[in-house]
């Protein structure tokens, strides 16, 4: 990159600025991708963090697709996946978003029905008349252990607050035991094996490839835990608006990085055929501008993806904002390989240039 | 090394007819020496230099370096690429130097080119540098020099290679009669002590008093050796 690095320096200026505007797209795109972890945490963390491997829903009709709020199992069915082969546990689960009251506030939150020692309460269980809050619940609740909540006409004691921040459709998850949801969601049992008990049965198998005869037998729909989270009500619309903007800012950066790549290379054809005419081969100068635009593509993305930890870092607790690995590094290679496509594109001019320029300028 | 040009034809499509450019020309330069292609405009001085330096293929014909042919019709872009980087150097009508790199770099760059470290042909390019007389402006960029000192340091580029053939078009267009002469002297100079076989392209007689032999272009054809 003998040229390539000398360009750089003497024509700083448009390159501090095409590095701004990738600093700044890069920004956009890790905020964007780390704010839809966070909210896709907040509305799934229920589900995800279920010590289950699937999720057994009853839709009202057999083509229905998956649905934590129209989803409801039989005492019959729970009991059919207990036997089913390769199935080591199948626990009944309720959910019903509801309205929780303290002695000193009131707060919508998500109640988790379970059956006593079912395992599914995390670091703990919970007996009836008692209900197991999450620190968002206890937060929004103020609320602790030994404090009374009434939900659904119940008055219920909190037995503990665990260290588990799970939500569910963005409001904070109580666990209460599966009598007493059935009580607050108003979905009592009817005492009849045909009758709703709860809303899905959670499933925890070893390697099982029964799913789908049972499925047909006991008239329920399978899925993985992971994609379950597709049955919470909030989350598709939210996960599908902002992955399409993430995808949509990755193009525009391509092309960017294409538009500008292309105005500089037109901009040197004088040069690239005075080079080809001293000799320089056409692999040469690819390679040359192809590391001019690397250089330029991963320094932006660095300082662009370094500010999105200082960035999140400010923003107010509300803002659900899941900074890790996977949300600023995988959207930050994509850029880095993309803006690459787009810069390839245009500096594939350079083979069309003719060295016979350099003959004919004055 | 000799520079020979044998029978080199050079066909333009035109229209739906074609144009020649250059018609049978076969010219032999001795090694260290200088040879002027004088000729009016459009007789095809310029064809014949670009067919020299590869950077056209002929038509017809070949040009050799020494006992081995360079350039022929079938030539690759690539093999025609590579001999101009190892056994040619070229002094271009403008300077045409780049921008962003110093004199020193301008003849430094030639052994990146290569695949070798720039540093390596430091010593050479100081030299050449010296010879020409801008050493003094080593560090400069083109925008901060003059057009005499951009050309010198041109013609010094050129021959960082230690090519065996150099080839120069119109140096002097741009320049007044005595810089003119003082360029042309320079170049002949350059050429014997470095033993290239010069090609120097020129629409002006009257600079040209140190070069070795001159020949003349008309209708594409070489008029008188």
């Amino acid at each position: 990159m003998f040229v390539a690095l000398r360009d750089l320096k003497n024509a700083r200026g448009r390159f501090v600025l095409m590095s701004v505007v990738i600093i700044l797209i890069t920004f956009l795109v890790t905020f964007l991708s780390s704010l839809t972890a966070g909210l896709a945490r907040e509305s799934t963390s229920a589900v995800t963090d279920l010590p289950s491997d699937h999720l057994a829903f009853s839709m009202p009709s057999a083509d229905d697709s998956p649905e934590f709020t129209a989803s409801r199992v039989t005492a019959d069915q729970w009991t059919g996946w207990e036997d089913v082969d390769g199935v080591e546990s199948a626990d009944p689960l309720g959910v019903a978003t509801t309205r929780a009251e303290s002695a000193s506030t009131t707060a919508g939150v998500t109640a988790l029905g379970v059956e006593p020692g079912s395992g599914l309460v995390p670091g703990g269980d919970v007996a009836s008349g008692e209900v197991v809050l999450t620190p968002g619940a206890a937060a929004d609740l103020d609320a602790e252990v030994g404090d009374a909540v009434t939900m659904g006409g119940s008055d219920l004691t909190v037995a503990a607050v665990v260290d588990a921040d799970e939500s569910f459709s963005h409001s904070p998850v109580v666990w209460t035991t599966l009598d007493d949801w059935q009580a607050i969601g108003a979905r009592g049992a009817t005492g009849e094996s045909d009758g709703p008990v709860a809303s899905v049965v959670a499933l925890s198998s070893s390697g099982t490839d029964a799913f789908a005869t049972a499925d047909a037998d006991l008239g329920t729909t399978t899925v993985t835990t992971s994609d379950a989270r597709s049955a919470v009500p909030s989350f598709a619309g939210e996960n599908l608006s902002l992955t399409t903007m993430q995808l949509f800012l990755l193009v525009i950066s391509a092309l960017v990085v294409g538009a500008f790549f292309t105005v500089w290379t037109i901009s040197r054809s004088a040069d690239i055929a005075v080079l080809k005419a001293l000799g320089a081969s056409t692999p040469y100068l690819l390679k040359d501008a192809l590391g001019q635009a690397a250089l330029v593509l991963t320094g932006g993305v660095a300082v662009g993806t370094g500010l999105t930890v200082p960035g999140a870092a400010v923003l107010p607790a509300a803002v659900p904002v899941s900074v890790s690995w996977s949300t600023t590094l995988v959207p930050a290679v994509a850029l880095v390989v993309l803006g690459l496509v787009g810069a390839a594109v245009s500096v594939a001019r350079i083979t069309r240039v003719d060295p016979h320029a350099a003959l004919a300028a004055h | 090394m000799d520079l020979h040009l044998e029978h080199v034809t050079l066909v333009y499509p035109d229209g739906e007819s074609t144009l020649t450019a250059v018609d049978d020309v076969s010219l032999t330069v001795p090694a260290g020496t200088t040879t002027a292609l004088l000729g009016p405009s459009g007789a095809g001085k310029s064809s014949l230099l670009a067919v020299a330096a590869g950077l056209t293929a002929p038509s017809w014909g070949q040009v050799r370096i020494g006992e081995s042919v360079v350039f022929e019709p079938t030539t690759s872009v690539a093999d025609a690429t590579r001999v101009r980087r190892d056994r040619i150097g070229m002094v271009f009508q403008a300077p045409q130097l780049l921008g962003s790199l110093t004199a020193l770099e301008q003849l430094e760059l030639h052994a990146h080119l290569r695949g070798e470290k720039p540093a390596s042909l430091r010593d050479r390019s100081l030299e050449l540098l010296d010879a020409v007389g801008v050493v003094d402006h080593a560090a400069k960029r083109p925008a901060q020099l003059s057009g005499g000192q951009r050309q010198r340091i041109a013609i010094a580029r050129a021959l960082v290679g230690e090519p065996d053939v150099l080839l120069v078009d119109e140096p002097t267009s741009a320049l007044d009669h005595e810089r003119g002469v003082q360029v042309v002297e320079l170049i002949t100079g350059l050429a014997r002590s470095t033993g290239a076989a010069t090609v120097l392209v020129s629409h002006d007689s009257s600079t040209l008093a140190s070069v070795d032999a001159t020949v003349q272009m008309v209708d594409a054809r070489l008029d008188s050796v």
